[in-house]
């Protein structure tokens, strides 16, 4: 599914130049659900970022789904944005003039599918997140807990092959943490592969691998026993 | 194309449009002030000129405007043993001799008036009378509302007919009277009322119209003129003429050809053309002004997207990374320009289309109009929409590029 060969990244910093990433490897199968884990400054948003097709890798390979994702146009990679990934944000960053029903069929608009079809498709995955009812509400009428959940079914609705999640349970309390990860693990159960950056301990025990990240290098890998919650 | 042609008709396109611009209602129409009052004027000035320039046209009506009025004065000057303070005057066997020597007269024209008592029954007023050949009415086409003008047979027969002005028959008849047959009696002599017609603006001359010969018979004139009107030939220049005819006036009359008082005169084309200048200016400062307020008020709107962007950042990040293309981002915000500009020209062109029909309603109807008929053409309309358009899509490309040149990351990252 991801297949990331000898990753580097640095960013200009006027004079100096800041090596962020220094020699990723990382391979994720299909319906695999992993935390990367990091203190803040580790690179593991920048991983994310380069992952998510919304930054550029200096030096390495990275493919994904089997296609080398290189020296693409705006055009190209806002396609694969749309085809390949479902984004998930710490802070939602739902479109607060548009209600919940349409914020999930905004991708579905990029997608080219008239508004009828994507209306239809996105309540289907509202309804999966369970805020079928909450369609025609706007997103400051909805809790921290259902904003995430609207967040999810708009990354689901374009039926992307990779979830990535930055810090999705970040801005919430344990509780709805909890609800939040549960939802991501039955999604993981159905066969779709996530994944999760998260500083967390507890949040990263709820997924099946764990790759720790630190000052641009991994240095843990290792499976483990999902905690599943009930 | 057909995916524009759905874009254009997309809820969600309106939608979203309505939303960046309902955000702060009261920016947005200010935004619009600019381009609503550069329209306004177009509309409204390039309106007016057209008033002024239709009822300077009615007021002319089909007066020759290359014509010069030319009559005599006292000399100022001693010549050939003539004293100064002479009156030369003007002769009518003089008028074949200057219409052979002066180039480009198309018409040469001698006149007689004077005032005098007209009387029917118990009614009288005293009224501009004047001896006139049917020339007159091609220089300076009768608006007759019944009967007839005067014709050779009048002149050569001397008949004592008269054709009246409107004015004339409203004091000495009473309403709906039939005037054309009747008699008046003008310094105590009968003459039969032959015509009526409407007095204009630029009417120079009588209240009456008399044969010229019974003017000259009845008056005493004998070779004497009161004035001439020269018309000019399509291609020659009214004020050589003017200067052409004196000349020759001057050299028949034994003045010093510098004397500039002899000969008075009027030039009516001198007049016109410095009219039609006044007018072409207007209409050039119109385009100017109206065109200038334009730009101004579409980088005003321009300016204000480019704020709304910045605004917006982190809402273009988000559409971004779920897969907006940088096309699909500018085109929206270009179709808010050029709604913005649009609208606000529309707003423009209804309200100088009632600051034209105001205006016509105060100043357009009546003898005292000032303005006739103020429009502006359809052309006019679809050539200003036509600039509103373009200039809308050019100044929306600035915070179209804007947008689109932040990397969805950094838009994202913005708090």
């Amino acid at each position: 599914m991801l297949n990331i060969k000898d990753l580097h990244k640095s960013y200009d910093m006027g004079e100096s130049s800041l090596h962020v990433l220094k020699g990723i490897n990382l391979k994720v199968e299909k319906g695999e659900m992993v935390a990367i884990m990091g203190s803040s400054g580790s690179g593991k948003s920048t991983l994310l970022n380069i992952i998510g097709i919304l930054d550029e890798l200096d030096e390495g390979q990275y493919f994904l789904d089997g296609i080398e994702i290189k020296d693409l146009t705006e055009k190209k990679s806002a396609n694969y944005r749309n085809k390949f990934l479902g984004f998930v944000f710490q802070s939602f960053n739902l479109i607060n003039f548009k209600n919940a029903l349409e914020n999930v069929a905004l991708p579905l608009y990029y997608q080219g599918l008239n508004r009828k079809d994507r209306l239809d498709k996105a309540l289907f995955h509202l309804e999966k997140v369970g805020l079928a009812n909450w369609a025609s509400h706007m997103p400051n009428e909805l809790s921290g807990g259902q904003k995430q959940r609207v967040a999810i079914a708009r990354a689901l609705a374009a039926e992307p092959k990779l979830l990535l999640a930055d810090e999705p349970t970040g801005a919430l309390d344990s509780n709805t943490s909890k609800e939040i990860m549960k939802f991501l693990q039955q999604l993981n159960d159905e066969g779709k592969t996530i994944l999760i950056v998260t500083h967390e301990h507890d949040i990263s025990l709820m997924c099946k691998r764990i790759v720790k990240l630190k000052d641009g290098i991994i240095t843990e890998d290792k499976k483990i026993k999902q905690h599943k919650i009930k | 194309m057909s995916n524009m042609f759905r874009f254009l008709f997309d809820k969600d396109t309106w939608q979203e449009l309505r939303e960046s611009l309902t955000k702060n209602k009261l920016r947005t129409i200010i935004t619009m002030i600019g381009v609503w009052w550069g329209i306004l004027l177009l509309i409204g000035l390039l309106g007016s000129a057209k008033g002024i320039e239709n009822k300077f046209s009615v007021q002319f009506g089909d007066y020759a405007t290359n014509s010069v009025f030319i009559w005599g004065q006292t000399t100022s000057k001693a010549f050939k043993g003539f004293q100064q303070g002479r009156y030369p005057g003007l002769k009518l066997s003089q008028l074949e001799k200057i219409k052979n020597q002066v180039k480009g007269i198309k018409f040469l024209l001698p006149r007689n008036a004077r005032d005098a008592q007209v009387v029917r029954g118990v009614q009288y007023d005293n009224f501009g009378i004047s001896g006139d050949f049917p020339l007159l009415d091609e220089i300076q086409k009768k608006n007759l509302i019944s009967g007839r003008f005067i014709n050779q047979l009048d002149i050569n027969d001397s008949k004592k007919v008269a054709v009246i002005s409107d004015d004339v028959y409203k004091q000495l008849f009473a309403v709906d009277e039939n005037a054309i047959g009747e008699f008046l009696k003008i310094n105590d002599i009968s003459f039969k009322v032959v015509g009526v017609f409407e007095q204009g603006d630029f009417d120079f001359g009588g209240d009456l119209h008399i044969p010229f010969t019974t003017f000259q018979k009845v008056y005493n004139q004998g070779d004497n003129i009161g004035w001439i009107t020269v018309t000019g030939e399509q291609d020659f220049n009214i004020r050589q003429i003017e200067k052409d005819v004196k000349l020759a006036l001057k050299n028949l009359n034994y003045v010093h050809p510098d004397d500039n008082r002899a000969f008075g005169s009027f030039n009516l084309g001198e007049l016109f053309d410095r009219f039609e200048g006044f007018l072409k200016g207007m209409q050039f400062l119109t385009w100017f002004v109206g065109i200038a307020t334009l730009i101004a008020g579409v980088f005003a709107i321009g300016n204000i997207l480019l704020i709304t962007v910045k605004e917006r950042t982190k809402e273009i990040g988000i559409r971004r990374a779920i897969g907006a293309t940088p096309f699909e981002i500018k085109r929206q915000i270009i179709l808010e320009s050029i709604f913005l500009t649009i609208i606000a020209g529309i707003f423009g062109i209804i309200s100088g289309g009632w600051i034209l029909i105001a205006m016509d309603f105060a100043y357009g109807s009546g003898p005292d109009s000032i303005l006739i008929n103020a429009s502006v053409s359809i052309f006019v309309v679809f050539i200003a929409v036509i600039i509103l358009v373009l200039f809308g899509s050019l100044i929306g490309l600035i915070p179209a590029n804007r947008a689109t040149s932040i990397k969805p990351i950094d838009a994202l990252r913005e708090e």
